[in-house]
């Protein structure tokens, strides 16, 4: 049984049909690596998984079972989400991070917000720093260690590495890697062709809203 | 009482000479203002004559039922008008009416309970006016709001509904930015009274002949219910109003 499974699955808004019947099936321990040109609906794939948007036709289904029988915090929780364009809140970098324990009813694990800080290169310190301060590839880091601070059972990625430089990208790729090693599933949506090949075992193409290919790479 | 507590119809006429002197104004300024000014000049009066025969006649009425049921054609009036504001507000209607009548509900009783004011038309009724229509601007201003920050914060929304947020904690910085919008112009305007004009009411209470004095504690009691019913009337629309933007599966709509 797949882990999270997609069954024609169209999505279309007021204006028109974003995705066409996509299947795709993900099984626990999968690196997928999602390519596409500009527009052809890869964000929008990540948005119905982890149920911030619900597919208009067919469904998608979490271990066997519709999500729209999960309750979507839940689910949400276990099926974490990046987004493309890193939007930090609040004041601070800490107020990020005290988020996710905050919905949660816990105090913030600040050994914990450490060790990813410095495992993604960032100094702790920063964690005072206003957001309106940081740099586009911190804010990307920022917005990545606060996905990952309850650690996901799916972790969908949008593109995470396109403010960063090649030292830092390298970094976050071998962190997401050594994720996966762990058991974390990956689905990692990204426009370079070689990080698209480096560590992913599966990779899929979409175009227009259509998967194109899918190629098995390990 | 003084004797200025009585204006005569002749007085009055002589004081709409001022109207000429506007319009004498706006003809060889060219302000083009000549047709409005008399169109307004001409709705106040048949509006307030209107108005002031309506009054008699409630004021005449002790029926306690009849002013509760005119306090509700009030309400809903004010409801309606509100909801204009936040059209895309699902049921804004009976958002706004539930709002705007826990804000005049809980207001008056306590008004009442303390003795400041009874039962009786002639104060209910303008009191509960008062009240309703600051209702009614504080909701317009907090669904303008909502609305607009629904919008601007999207992302932000979504961002916290995919960290696990439920809906109120996604979106409790945009609830309480339009509450305070909501609520901002009462409190302006109360920390200026007296010091950038003389309210209205209390203009009208002294020259009609009740001492500073006692217009004072009238417009204190005012002040305060005002600032009341605002609060509640704000709160409670937007605790409703919020989970509008959102669909059973706690997707951002
Ligand atoms: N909220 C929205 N309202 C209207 N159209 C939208 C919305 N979100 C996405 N679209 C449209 O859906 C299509 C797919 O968008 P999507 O963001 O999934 O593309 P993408 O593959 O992630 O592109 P990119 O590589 O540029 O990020 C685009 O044509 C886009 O204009
Ligand atoms: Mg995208």
């Amino acid at each position: 049984m797949s882990l999270l499974e997609m069954q024609k699955v169209s999505y279309q808004n007021e204006k028109k049909l974003i995705l066409q019947e996509i299947s795709l099936k993900v099984a626990a321990g999968d690196f997928i690596s999602l390519v596409g040109p500009s527009g052809s609906g890869k964000s929008t794939i990540l948005k119905l998984c982890c149920h911030l948007l619900s597919p208009t036709q067919g469904k998608i289904l979490f271990k066997g079972k519709d999500i729209k029988q999960y309750n979507p915090l839940d689910l949400r929780r276990r099926i974490a989400y990046c987004a493309q364009t890193p939007y930090l809140f609040g004041e601070t970098v800490e107020d990020n991070f005290s988020f996710p324990y905050l919905i949660r009813k816990q105090k913030i694990d600040l050994a914990r917000v450490q060790t990813l800080l410095s495992r993604f290169n960032l100094d702790g310190k920063i964690l005072k720093n206003r957001v309106q301060s940081l740099s586009g590839g911190e804010k990307q880091r920022i917005a990545l260690i606060r996905t990952l601070l309850f650690k996901p059972e799916i972790l969908l990625l949008d593109e995470v590495t396109s403010a960063l430089d090649v030292a830092n990208t390298e970094l976050v790729e071998k962190e997401i890697y050594t994720l996966n090693q762990t058991g974390m599933t990956i689905l990692w949506v990204t426009h370079s062709p070689e990080q698209s090949r480096k560590y992913a075992n599966i990779l899929l193409s979409l175009e227009q809203g259509k998967i194109k290919t899918r190629e098995v790479l390990k | 009482m003084n004797p200025g507590t009585t204006i005569s119809i002749s007085s009055l006429l002589i004081a709409s000479s001022l109207v000429a002197i506007s319009l004498l104004f706006s003809y060889y300024q060219k302000l083009g203002l000549e047709k409005e000014t008399i169109i307004s000049v001409g709705r106040a009066i048949i509006q307030l004559v209107l108005v002031g025969y309506i009054l008699e006649y409630i004021f005449g009425q002790k029926n306690p039922v009849f002013t509760t049921g005119l306090l509700m054609i009030m309400t809903f009036n004010a409801a309606y008008n509100a909801t204009k504001r936040g059209q895309n507000i699902k049921r804004g209607l009976l958002i706004s009416f539930v709002a705007i009548a826990a804000g005049t509900i809980i207001t008056l009783s306590i008004l009442l309970f303390s003795g400041a004011i009874h039962y009786e038309p002639f104060q209910i009724i303008p009191i509960g006016g008062m009240i309703i229509s600051n209702a009614m601007v504080a909701l317009g201003l907090c669904y303008r709001r909502l609305s607009t920050d629904f919008m601007d914060k999207r992302e932000e929304v979504e961002t916290k509904l995919a960290l696990g947020a439920d809906i109120l904690p996604a979106s409790i910085e945009i609830l309480k930015d339009s509450i305070r919008t909501g609520m901002l112009p009462t409190i302006d305007s109360a920390k200026t009274l007296g010091i950038v004009a003389l309210p209205g009411m209390m203009t009208g209470l002294i020259l009609a002949g009740v001492s500073p004095i006692m217009a004072i504690r009238y417009q204190l009691m005012v002040t305060f219910m005002m600032l009341s019913t605002t609060a509640i009337a704000s709160f409670t629309a937007c605790f409703l109003a919020y989970r509008t933007f959102f669909n059973q599966r706690k997707q951002l709509i």
